[in-house]
Protein backbone atom coordinates (compact mmCIF):
# COMPACT_ATOMS: atom_id res chain seq x y z
CA UNK A 1 0.00 0.00 0.00
CA UNK A 2 3.22 2.34 0.85
CA UNK A 3 4.12 3.08 -3.02
CA UNK A 4 0.58 3.74 -3.61
CA UNK A 5 0.24 6.11 -1.26
CA UNK A 6 3.66 7.48 -2.28
CA UNK A 7 2.50 7.49 -5.71
CA UNK A 8 -0.34 9.42 -5.26
CA UNK A 9 1.31 12.15 -3.28
CA UNK A 10 3.89 12.62 -5.57
CA UNK A 11 1.24 13.29 -8.37
CA UNK A 12 -0.19 15.64 -6.34
CA UNK A 13 2.73 17.57 -4.64
CA UNK A 14 5.24 16.42 -6.84
CA UNK A 15 8.53 16.71 -4.41
CA UNK A 16 9.88 12.56 -4.14
CA UNK A 17 11.78 13.50 -1.11
CA UNK A 18 9.44 15.55 0.86
CA UNK A 19 6.69 13.04 0.11
CA UNK A 20 8.53 10.32 1.42
CA UNK A 21 9.05 11.54 4.64
CA UNK A 22 5.58 12.52 4.72
CA UNK A 23 4.45 8.75 3.65
CA UNK A 24 7.15 7.01 6.78
CA UNK A 25 5.28 9.54 9.10
CA UNK A 26 2.07 8.70 8.15
CA UNK A 27 3.41 4.78 8.40
CA UNK A 28 4.52 5.61 11.69
CA UNK A 29 1.09 7.22 12.98
CA UNK A 30 -0.96 4.01 11.76
CA UNK A 31 1.46 1.90 13.79
CA UNK A 32 0.16 4.04 16.79
CA UNK A 33 -3.26 4.64 16.25
CA UNK A 34 -4.34 1.75 14.47
CA UNK A 35 -3.84 -0.99 17.09
CA UNK A 36 -5.84 1.24 19.52
CA UNK A 37 -8.86 2.90 17.27
CA UNK A 38 -8.65 0.21 14.76
CA UNK A 39 -8.19 -0.45 11.00
CA UNK A 40 -9.82 2.78 8.73
CA UNK A 41 -12.38 2.03 6.51
CA UNK A 42 -10.12 2.89 3.82
CA UNK A 43 -6.61 2.69 5.08
CA UNK A 44 -4.91 4.27 1.79
CA UNK A 45 -7.15 7.37 2.10
CA UNK A 46 -5.96 7.59 5.64
CA UNK A 47 -2.46 7.73 5.08
CA UNK A 48 -2.50 9.92 1.97
CA UNK A 49 -4.73 12.10 4.10
CA UNK A 50 -2.12 11.99 6.98
CA UNK A 51 0.55 12.23 5.37
CA UNK A 52 -0.78 15.22 3.01
CA UNK A 53 -1.37 16.67 6.39
CA UNK A 54 2.05 16.27 7.34
CA UNK A 55 3.23 17.53 4.02
CA UNK A 56 1.55 20.77 4.40
CA UNK A 57 2.63 21.43 8.74
CA UNK A 58 5.80 21.28 6.89
CA UNK A 59 5.40 23.55 4.27
CA UNK A 60 3.89 25.81 6.56
CA UNK A 61 7.00 25.36 9.45
CA UNK A 62 9.12 25.68 6.49
CA UNK A 63 10.16 29.76 6.70
CA UNK A 64 12.09 29.21 3.07
CA UNK A 65 9.15 27.44 1.50
CA UNK A 66 6.10 29.79 3.43
CA UNK A 67 4.99 30.96 -0.44
CA UNK A 68 4.71 27.07 -1.80
CA UNK A 69 1.98 26.24 0.88
CA UNK A 70 -0.92 28.09 -0.90
CA UNK A 71 -1.33 26.30 -4.02
CA UNK A 72 -1.33 22.86 -2.30
CA UNK A 73 -3.32 23.82 1.02
CA UNK A 74 -6.64 23.64 -1.02
CA UNK A 75 -6.16 20.16 -1.56
CA UNK A 76 -6.28 18.07 1.45
CA UNK A 77 -8.55 15.10 0.87
CA UNK A 78 -11.32 14.43 3.62
CA UNK A 79 -10.80 10.90 5.09
CA UNK A 80 -13.22 9.59 3.98
CA UNK A 81 -13.74 6.65 1.76
CA UNK A 82 -15.03 9.28 -0.76
CA UNK A 83 -12.23 10.59 -1.35
CA UNK A 84 -10.44 7.51 -2.31
CA UNK A 85 -9.91 7.52 -5.69
CA UNK A 86 -10.53 3.78 -6.71
CA UNK A 87 -9.08 0.95 -7.77
CA UNK A 88 -8.48 2.76 -11.28
CA UNK A 89 -6.40 5.78 -9.69
CA UNK A 90 -5.01 3.05 -7.24
CA UNK A 91 -3.56 1.09 -9.84
CA UNK A 92 -2.60 4.49 -12.00
CA UNK A 93 -0.62 5.26 -8.92
CA UNK A 94 1.61 2.07 -8.71
CA UNK A 95 2.37 2.20 -12.44
CA UNK A 96 3.28 5.85 -12.91
CA UNK A 97 5.59 5.33 -9.96
CA UNK A 98 7.42 2.69 -11.18
CA UNK A 99 7.62 4.46 -14.57
CA UNK A 100 9.13 7.56 -12.98
CA UNK A 101 11.81 5.26 -11.07
CA UNK A 102 12.62 3.86 -14.12
CA UNK A 103 12.76 7.46 -15.93
CA UNK A 104 15.81 7.22 -18.78
CA UNK A 105 17.44 10.09 -17.73
CA UNK A 106 18.72 7.66 -14.67
CA UNK A 107 21.54 5.19 -14.82
CA UNK A 108 20.56 1.58 -14.63
CA UNK A 109 22.05 1.43 -11.01
CA UNK A 110 19.99 4.50 -9.88
CA UNK A 111 16.93 2.79 -11.37
CA UNK A 112 17.40 -0.29 -9.90
CA UNK A 113 18.15 1.30 -6.52
CA UNK A 114 14.99 4.21 -6.51
CA UNK A 115 12.48 1.13 -7.80
CA UNK A 116 13.53 -1.27 -4.50
CA UNK A 117 13.53 2.09 -2.32
CA UNK A 118 10.23 3.39 -3.38
CA UNK A 119 8.24 0.59 -5.14
CA UNK A 120 9.53 -1.95 -2.99
CA UNK A 121 9.33 -0.47 0.08
CA UNK A 122 13.13 -1.84 0.70
CA UNK A 123 14.92 0.17 3.30
CA UNK A 124 18.60 1.80 1.90
CA UNK A 125 20.05 -0.71 4.65
CA UNK A 126 18.94 -3.75 3.27
CA UNK A 127 19.42 -2.40 -0.39
CA UNK A 128 23.04 -1.47 0.47
CA UNK A 129 23.95 -4.83 1.75
CA UNK A 130 22.29 -6.64 -1.30
CA UNK A 131 24.59 -4.69 -3.55
CA UNK A 132 27.60 -5.06 -1.14
CA UNK A 133 27.59 -1.35 -1.46
CA UNK A 134 28.20 0.63 2.57
CA UNK A 135 24.75 2.35 3.31
CA UNK A 136 25.95 5.84 3.16
CA UNK A 137 26.76 4.93 -0.59
CA UNK A 138 23.59 3.70 -2.09
CA UNK A 139 21.81 6.64 0.40
CA UNK A 140 23.89 8.74 -1.96
CA UNK A 141 23.27 6.84 -4.90
CA UNK A 142 18.98 6.98 -4.27
CA UNK A 143 19.72 10.75 -3.11
CA UNK A 144 20.69 11.89 -6.59
CA UNK A 145 18.59 10.16 -8.48
CA UNK A 146 15.81 11.65 -6.97
CA UNK A 147 17.32 15.26 -7.43
CA UNK A 148 18.21 13.95 -11.26
CA UNK A 149 14.57 13.09 -11.47
CA UNK A 150 13.70 16.37 -10.40
CA UNK A 151 16.22 18.59 -12.50
CA UNK A 152 14.59 16.60 -15.44
CA UNK A 153 11.19 17.67 -14.65
CA UNK A 154 9.99 14.27 -15.21
CA UNK A 155 6.31 14.60 -14.12
CA UNK A 156 4.36 11.63 -12.50
CA UNK A 157 1.33 10.99 -14.33
CA UNK A 158 0.66 7.71 -16.29
CA UNK A 159 0.08 9.70 -19.74
CA UNK A 160 3.63 11.60 -19.37
CA UNK A 161 5.39 8.24 -18.85
CA UNK A 162 4.29 6.80 -22.00
CA UNK A 163 3.12 3.51 -20.91
CA UNK A 164 3.85 1.20 -24.58
CA UNK A 165 7.20 2.85 -24.92
CA UNK A 166 8.89 2.91 -21.34
CA UNK A 167 7.39 -0.24 -20.22
CA UNK A 168 10.44 -2.67 -21.79
CA UNK A 169 12.45 -0.54 -19.03
CA UNK A 170 10.33 -1.32 -16.56
CA UNK A 171 10.57 -5.01 -17.28
CA UNK A 172 14.32 -4.85 -17.67
CA UNK A 173 14.86 -3.23 -14.46
CA UNK A 174 12.95 -6.22 -12.75
CA UNK A 175 14.61 -8.84 -14.75
CA UNK A 176 17.98 -7.50 -13.46
CA UNK A 177 16.91 -7.04 -9.37
CA UNK A 178 15.62 -10.82 -10.16
CA UNK A 179 18.93 -11.38 -11.72
CA UNK A 180 21.26 -10.09 -8.66
CA UNK A 181 19.31 -12.29 -6.79
CA UNK A 182 19.30 -15.53 -8.02
CA UNK A 183 23.14 -15.48 -9.97
CA UNK A 184 24.24 -14.70 -6.02
CA UNK A 185 25.69 -17.92 -4.29
CA UNK A 186 23.43 -19.65 -2.10
CA UNK A 187 26.22 -20.42 0.34
CA UNK A 188 24.79 -20.98 4.11
CA UNK A 189 26.56 -17.03 4.44
CA UNK A 190 24.41 -15.01 1.57
CA UNK A 191 20.80 -14.75 2.21
CA UNK A 192 20.09 -12.80 -0.99
CA UNK A 193 17.08 -14.70 -1.62
CA UNK A 194 15.25 -11.39 -0.77
CA UNK A 195 16.30 -9.84 -4.19
CA UNK A 196 14.53 -12.66 -6.36
CA UNK A 197 11.62 -12.27 -3.92
CA UNK A 198 11.06 -8.98 -4.28
CA UNK A 199 11.67 -9.07 -7.72
CA UNK A 200 8.96 -11.35 -8.48
CA UNK A 201 6.59 -9.86 -6.19
CA UNK A 202 6.83 -6.45 -8.09
CA UNK A 203 6.59 -8.35 -11.17
CA UNK A 204 3.06 -10.31 -9.99
CA UNK A 205 2.13 -6.45 -9.19
CA UNK A 206 2.68 -5.67 -12.66
CA UNK A 207 1.06 -8.89 -14.11
CA UNK A 208 -2.32 -8.13 -11.90
CA UNK A 209 -2.13 -4.06 -13.21
CA UNK A 210 -1.48 -5.59 -16.96
CA UNK A 211 -2.72 -9.05 -17.06
CA UNK A 212 -2.53 -9.09 -21.15
CA UNK A 213 1.00 -7.83 -21.82
CA UNK A 214 2.62 -10.58 -22.78
CA UNK A 215 5.73 -9.43 -22.19
CA UNK A 216 4.91 -8.91 -18.34
CA UNK A 217 3.44 -12.37 -18.16
CA UNK A 218 6.51 -14.03 -20.23
CA UNK A 219 9.24 -12.01 -17.73
CA UNK A 220 7.13 -13.39 -14.58
CA UNK A 221 7.08 -16.77 -15.79
CA UNK A 222 10.86 -17.15 -16.92
CA UNK A 223 11.43 -15.74 -13.23
CA UNK A 224 9.27 -18.54 -11.66
CA UNK A 225 10.20 -21.18 -13.96
CA UNK A 226 14.41 -19.97 -13.13
CA UNK A 227 13.92 -19.65 -9.28
CA UNK A 228 11.92 -23.20 -9.63
CA UNK A 229 15.69 -24.56 -9.78
CA UNK A 230 17.34 -22.64 -7.06
CA UNK A 231 17.41 -24.58 -4.38
CA UNK A 232 19.44 -27.57 -6.52
CA UNK A 233 22.22 -25.08 -8.37
CA UNK A 234 24.50 -25.05 -5.48
CA UNK A 235 25.74 -27.47 -3.26
CA UNK A 236 26.18 -27.34 -0.41
CA UNK A 237 29.39 -25.89 -0.25
CA UNK A 238 28.41 -23.58 -2.31
CA UNK A 239 29.75 -24.97 -5.67
CA UNK A 240 27.75 -24.22 -8.87
CA UNK A 241 25.76 -27.21 -10.15
CA UNK A 242 25.57 -27.49 -13.82
CA UNK A 243 21.83 -27.96 -15.11
CA UNK A 244 22.66 -31.40 -16.55
CA UNK A 245 23.79 -32.60 -13.03
CA UNK A 246 21.22 -31.03 -10.98
CA UNK A 247 18.83 -33.29 -8.34
CA UNK A 248 15.47 -32.49 -10.51
CA UNK A 249 14.00 -33.77 -7.22
CA UNK A 250 14.75 -30.22 -5.93
CA UNK A 251 13.13 -28.56 -8.20
CA UNK A 252 9.96 -26.42 -7.10
CA UNK A 253 7.04 -28.06 -9.08
CA UNK A 254 4.60 -25.41 -7.86
CA UNK A 255 6.57 -22.46 -9.33
CA UNK A 256 6.93 -25.00 -12.49
CA UNK A 257 3.30 -25.45 -12.81
CA UNK A 258 2.50 -21.67 -12.51
CA UNK A 259 5.35 -20.77 -14.72
CA UNK A 260 4.40 -22.87 -17.70
CA UNK A 261 1.24 -21.96 -17.48
CA UNK A 262 1.40 -18.70 -17.96
CA UNK A 263 4.16 -18.73 -20.52
CA UNK A 264 1.91 -21.12 -22.08
CA UNK A 265 -1.38 -18.53 -22.20
CA UNK A 266 1.37 -16.01 -23.19
CA UNK A 267 2.78 -17.10 -26.56
CA UNK A 268 -1.54 -18.62 -27.18
CA UNK A 269 -2.75 -15.08 -27.06
CA UNK A 270 -0.12 -11.84 -27.15
CA UNK A 271 2.13 -11.09 -29.64
CA UNK A 272 5.69 -12.94 -29.20
CA UNK A 273 8.76 -11.37 -27.39
CA UNK A 274 12.05 -12.06 -26.11
CA UNK A 275 10.71 -12.71 -22.24
CA UNK A 276 8.17 -15.08 -23.63
CA UNK A 277 10.64 -17.28 -25.74
CA UNK A 278 13.32 -17.25 -22.71
CA UNK A 279 10.15 -18.38 -20.60
CA UNK A 280 9.14 -21.09 -22.99
CA UNK A 281 13.32 -22.50 -23.19
CA UNK A 282 12.87 -22.45 -19.11
CA UNK A 283 10.05 -24.35 -19.48
CA UNK A 284 11.23 -27.12 -21.91
CA UNK A 285 14.33 -27.51 -19.38
CA UNK A 286 12.07 -28.07 -16.30
CA UNK A 287 9.70 -30.39 -17.73
CA UNK A 288 12.31 -32.88 -18.35
CA UNK A 289 12.44 -35.77 -15.74
CA UNK A 290 16.14 -36.42 -16.41
CA UNK A 291 18.90 -34.20 -18.67
CA UNK A 292 18.68 -36.60 -20.84
CA UNK A 293 15.02 -36.31 -21.84
CA UNK A 294 15.46 -32.45 -22.37
CA UNK A 295 13.94 -32.00 -25.99
CA UNK A 296 16.98 -30.05 -27.21
CA UNK A 297 15.44 -29.81 -30.87
CA UNK A 298 12.78 -27.64 -29.01
CA UNK A 299 15.33 -25.12 -27.72
CA UNK A 300 17.14 -25.01 -31.03
CA UNK A 301 13.68 -23.96 -32.16
CA UNK A 302 12.76 -21.34 -29.63
CA UNK A 303 16.62 -20.53 -30.00
CA UNK A 304 16.51 -19.55 -33.72
CA UNK A 305 13.27 -17.03 -33.00
CA UNK A 306 15.12 -15.54 -30.56
CA UNK A 307 17.69 -14.73 -32.38
CA UNK A 308 15.62 -13.68 -34.77
CA UNK A 309 13.52 -10.84 -32.84
CA UNK A 310 16.34 -9.78 -30.17
CA UNK A 311 19.74 -11.29 -31.63
CA UNK A 312 22.83 -11.13 -28.93
CA UNK A 313 25.96 -12.62 -28.37
CA UNK A 314 24.57 -14.86 -25.61
CA UNK A 315 21.50 -16.17 -27.40
CA UNK A 316 24.09 -17.19 -30.22
CA UNK A 317 26.14 -19.06 -27.06
CA UNK A 318 22.90 -20.22 -26.69
CA UNK A 319 22.22 -21.34 -29.84
CA UNK A 320 25.62 -23.20 -30.16
CA UNK A 321 25.24 -25.21 -27.36
CA UNK A 322 22.04 -26.11 -28.37
CA UNK A 323 23.29 -26.93 -32.01
CA UNK A 324 25.82 -29.35 -30.35
CA UNK A 325 23.27 -31.18 -28.14
CA UNK A 326 20.82 -31.81 -31.13
CA UNK A 327 23.68 -32.20 -34.34
CA UNK A 328 26.86 -32.64 -32.34
CA UNK A 329 29.55 -31.16 -30.80
CA UNK A 330 31.17 -29.31 -34.57
CA UNK A 331 27.92 -27.84 -35.40
CA UNK A 332 28.18 -26.33 -31.75
CA UNK A 333 32.15 -25.24 -32.30
CA UNK A 334 30.92 -23.89 -36.47
CA UNK A 335 27.97 -21.60 -34.44
CA UNK A 336 30.58 -20.69 -32.12
CA UNK A 337 33.46 -19.67 -34.46
CA UNK A 338 30.71 -16.98 -35.89
CA UNK A 339 30.27 -15.51 -32.11
CA UNK A 340 34.16 -15.37 -31.86
CA UNK A 341 34.59 -13.39 -35.30
CA UNK A 342 32.05 -10.59 -33.30
CA UNK A 343 34.34 -8.24 -31.92
CA UNK A 344 31.94 -7.09 -28.99
CA UNK A 345 32.51 -10.25 -27.09
CA UNK A 346 35.68 -12.00 -28.24
CA UNK A 347 37.78 -12.23 -25.29
CA UNK A 348 34.54 -13.06 -22.88
CA UNK A 349 34.93 -15.54 -20.48
CA UNK A 350 31.55 -17.36 -21.58
CA UNK A 351 32.67 -17.90 -25.25
CA UNK A 352 36.28 -20.02 -23.77
CA UNK A 353 33.82 -21.58 -21.60
CA UNK A 354 31.39 -22.86 -24.12
CA UNK A 355 33.92 -24.13 -26.21
CA UNK A 356 35.76 -25.75 -23.55
CA UNK A 357 32.35 -27.60 -22.83
CA UNK A 358 32.10 -28.01 -26.50
CA UNK A 359 35.52 -29.77 -27.01
CA UNK A 360 35.16 -32.20 -24.08
CA UNK A 361 32.04 -33.23 -25.85
CA UNK A 362 33.96 -33.92 -29.00
CA UNK A 363 36.55 -36.01 -26.87
CA UNK A 364 39.15 -33.20 -27.18
CA UNK A 365 40.44 -33.32 -23.58
CA UNK A 366 43.17 -31.08 -23.99
CA UNK A 367 41.91 -28.31 -26.16
CA UNK A 368 38.94 -28.39 -23.66
CA UNK A 369 41.25 -28.13 -20.94
CA UNK A 370 43.25 -25.00 -22.37
CA UNK A 371 39.41 -23.45 -23.23
CA UNK A 372 38.08 -24.20 -19.51
CA UNK A 373 41.67 -22.45 -17.91
CA UNK A 374 41.14 -19.66 -20.52
CA UNK A 375 37.89 -18.91 -19.40
CA UNK A 376 38.92 -19.21 -15.84
CA UNK A 377 41.67 -16.54 -15.72
CA UNK A 378 38.75 -14.30 -17.56
CA UNK A 379 35.73 -14.76 -15.34
CA UNK A 380 35.28 -12.55 -12.03
CA UNK A 381 33.47 -15.18 -10.49
CA UNK A 382 34.41 -16.83 -7.81
CA UNK A 383 31.96 -19.76 -8.16
CA UNK A 384 32.51 -19.84 -11.78
CA UNK A 385 36.53 -19.91 -11.61
CA UNK A 386 36.08 -22.73 -9.24
CA UNK A 387 33.27 -24.53 -11.23
CA UNK A 388 35.83 -24.14 -14.76
CA UNK A 389 39.06 -24.72 -12.86
CA UNK A 390 37.22 -28.02 -11.78
CA UNK A 391 36.24 -28.76 -15.49
CA UNK A 392 39.49 -28.28 -16.35
CA UNK A 393 41.26 -30.49 -13.78
CA UNK A 394 39.01 -33.02 -15.00
CA UNK A 395 39.78 -32.90 -18.52
CA UNK A 396 43.51 -33.15 -17.54
CA UNK A 397 42.64 -36.58 -15.63
CA UNK A 398 40.89 -38.36 -18.93
CA UNK A 399 43.42 -36.71 -21.62
CA UNK B 1 31.03 -3.31 -11.25
CA UNK B 2 33.25 -3.31 -8.24
CA UNK B 3 37.13 -2.23 -9.18
CA UNK B 4 40.16 -1.46 -6.90
CA UNK B 5 42.03 1.14 -7.73
CA UNK B 6 45.55 0.18 -6.60
CA UNK B 7 48.08 3.29 -5.60
CA UNK B 8 51.33 3.15 -6.37
CA UNK B 9 53.88 5.82 -5.42
CA UNK B 10 57.44 6.20 -3.77
CA UNK B 11 56.95 8.13 -0.33
CA UNK B 12 60.73 9.48 -0.33
CA UNK B 13 59.75 11.22 -3.38
CA UNK B 14 56.45 12.97 -2.00
CA UNK B 15 58.63 13.89 1.57
CA UNK B 16 61.00 15.99 -0.53
CA UNK B 17 58.32 17.88 -2.34
CA UNK B 18 57.88 21.80 -0.67
CA UNK B 19 54.72 22.09 1.56
CA UNK B 20 53.05 24.08 -1.19
CA UNK B 21 52.93 21.10 -3.26
CA UNK B 22 52.05 18.71 -0.73
CA UNK B 23 49.09 20.46 -0.20
CA UNK B 24 47.79 20.72 -3.62
CA UNK B 25 48.50 17.02 -3.76
CA UNK B 26 46.24 16.49 -0.79
CA UNK B 27 43.59 18.84 -1.95
CA UNK B 28 43.15 16.87 -4.83
CA UNK B 29 42.86 13.73 -3.18
CA UNK B 30 40.14 15.43 -0.70
CA UNK B 31 38.28 16.47 -3.92
CA UNK B 32 38.31 13.13 -5.54
CA UNK B 33 37.13 11.54 -2.46
CA UNK B 34 34.08 14.20 -1.76
CA UNK B 35 33.15 13.61 -5.55
CA UNK B 36 33.25 9.65 -5.38
CA UNK B 37 31.12 9.90 -1.83
CA UNK B 38 28.88 12.11 -3.73
CA UNK B 39 28.25 10.24 -6.65
CA UNK B 40 27.32 7.00 -4.98
CA UNK B 41 30.59 5.27 -6.11
CA UNK B 42 32.96 4.74 -3.11
CA UNK B 43 33.22 1.48 -1.68
CA UNK B 44 36.45 1.74 0.43
CA UNK B 45 39.52 3.15 0.82
CA UNK B 46 42.70 2.85 2.75
CA UNK B 47 45.89 4.11 2.56
CA UNK B 48 48.85 2.03 3.78
CA UNK B 49 51.20 3.02 6.77
CA UNK B 50 55.15 3.28 5.96
CA UNK B 51 56.59 -0.09 4.93
CA UNK B 52 59.30 -0.19 7.44
CA UNK B 53 56.14 -0.85 9.80
CA UNK B 54 55.18 -3.92 7.97
CA UNK B 55 56.29 -7.39 9.37
CA UNK B 56 56.44 -10.33 6.44
CA UNK B 57 54.47 -13.74 8.14
CA UNK B 58 55.75 -17.21 7.21
CA UNK B 59 54.54 -20.45 8.33
CA UNK B 60 57.35 -23.37 7.29
CA UNK B 61 56.58 -26.63 8.53
CA UNK B 62 54.23 -25.69 10.94
CA UNK B 63 56.48 -23.00 12.49
CA UNK B 64 55.85 -19.33 12.15
CA UNK B 65 57.95 -16.69 11.56
CA UNK B 66 57.56 -13.05 11.47
CA UNK B 67 60.15 -10.57 10.27
CA UNK B 68 60.32 -6.78 9.90
CA UNK B 69 60.15 -5.42 6.52
CA UNK B 70 59.99 -5.45 3.60
CA UNK B 71 62.47 -2.65 3.28
CA UNK B 72 62.70 -2.58 -0.76
CA UNK B 73 64.44 -0.33 -2.64
CA UNK B 74 61.57 -0.32 -5.09
CA UNK B 75 60.93 2.94 -6.37
CA UNK B 76 57.49 2.42 -6.60
CA UNK B 77 55.18 0.73 -3.91
CA UNK B 78 52.18 -0.36 -2.73
CA UNK B 79 50.67 2.83 -0.88
CA UNK B 80 46.77 2.29 -0.67
CA UNK B 81 43.93 1.91 -2.49
CA UNK B 82 40.21 3.17 -3.60
CA UNK B 83 37.71 0.51 -3.83
CA UNK B 84 34.89 1.92 -6.23
CA UNK B 85 31.32 0.56 -7.96
CA UNK B 86 30.84 2.41 -11.04
CA UNK B 87 29.04 1.83 -14.44
CA UNK B 88 32.00 1.14 -16.97
CA UNK B 89 35.43 0.29 -17.02
CA UNK B 90 36.09 3.58 -18.96
CA UNK B 91 35.00 5.66 -15.80
CA UNK B 92 37.14 3.35 -13.34
CA UNK B 93 40.27 4.48 -15.71
CA UNK B 94 39.10 7.94 -15.59
CA UNK B 95 38.78 7.94 -11.92
CA UNK B 96 42.27 6.18 -11.42
CA UNK B 97 43.75 9.05 -14.18
CA UNK B 98 42.48 11.76 -11.92
CA UNK B 99 43.98 10.58 -8.50
CA UNK B 100 47.61 12.05 -8.24
CA UNK B 101 49.58 9.51 -7.78
CA UNK B 102 48.85 8.57 -11.78
CA UNK B 103 50.70 11.80 -12.24
CA UNK B 104 53.73 10.68 -10.73
CA UNK B 105 53.89 7.21 -10.38
CA UNK B 106 50.62 4.65 -11.39
CA UNK B 107 47.59 3.33 -10.49
CA UNK B 108 45.89 -0.19 -11.61
CA UNK B 109 42.99 -0.32 -12.09
CA UNK B 110 41.87 -3.98 -11.67
CA UNK B 111 37.91 -6.16 -11.68
CA UNK B 112 37.25 -7.58 -8.30
CA UNK B 113 36.09 -10.86 -8.23
CA UNK B 114 32.54 -11.35 -6.81
CA UNK B 115 30.21 -14.25 -5.72
CA UNK B 116 27.49 -14.72 -8.26
CA UNK B 117 27.49 -17.23 -10.75
CA UNK B 118 25.12 -17.44 -13.88
CA UNK B 119 23.26 -20.67 -14.86
CA UNK B 120 25.78 -23.22 -16.36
Amino acid sequence: MAPQVLGTLIRRYGSFDECEDAVQEALLAAAVQWPVEGVPASPRSWLVTVAARRLIDQWRSDEARRNREITAAGDIPAASPAADHGDVACRDDTLSLLFLCCHPVLSETSQIALTLRAVGGLTTAQIARAFLVPEPTMAQRITRAKRRLKASGARLTLEAQQPAERLPAVLHVLYLIFNEGYTASSGPSLGDSELTGEAIRLTRVVHALLPDDGEVAGLLALMLLTDARHAARTSRDGALIPLAEQDRGMWDPEAIRHGTELVTRALATAPIGPYQLEAAIAAVHDEAARAQDTDWRQILALYRVLERIKPSSVVRLNLAVAAAMVHGPMAGLDLLSSVDADGRIAGYHRVAAVRGHLLEMAGEHDAARASYLLAARRTTSLPEQRYLESRAARCHARS
Amino acid sequence: MKYMLLIYNNPAVYQSWPEEERRTLFADVDAIMTELRQSGELVGAMALADQSLSKTVRVRDGATTATDGPFAEAKEQFAGYLAIDCETPERAVEIAARWPDARYFAMEVRPVMHDSGADL
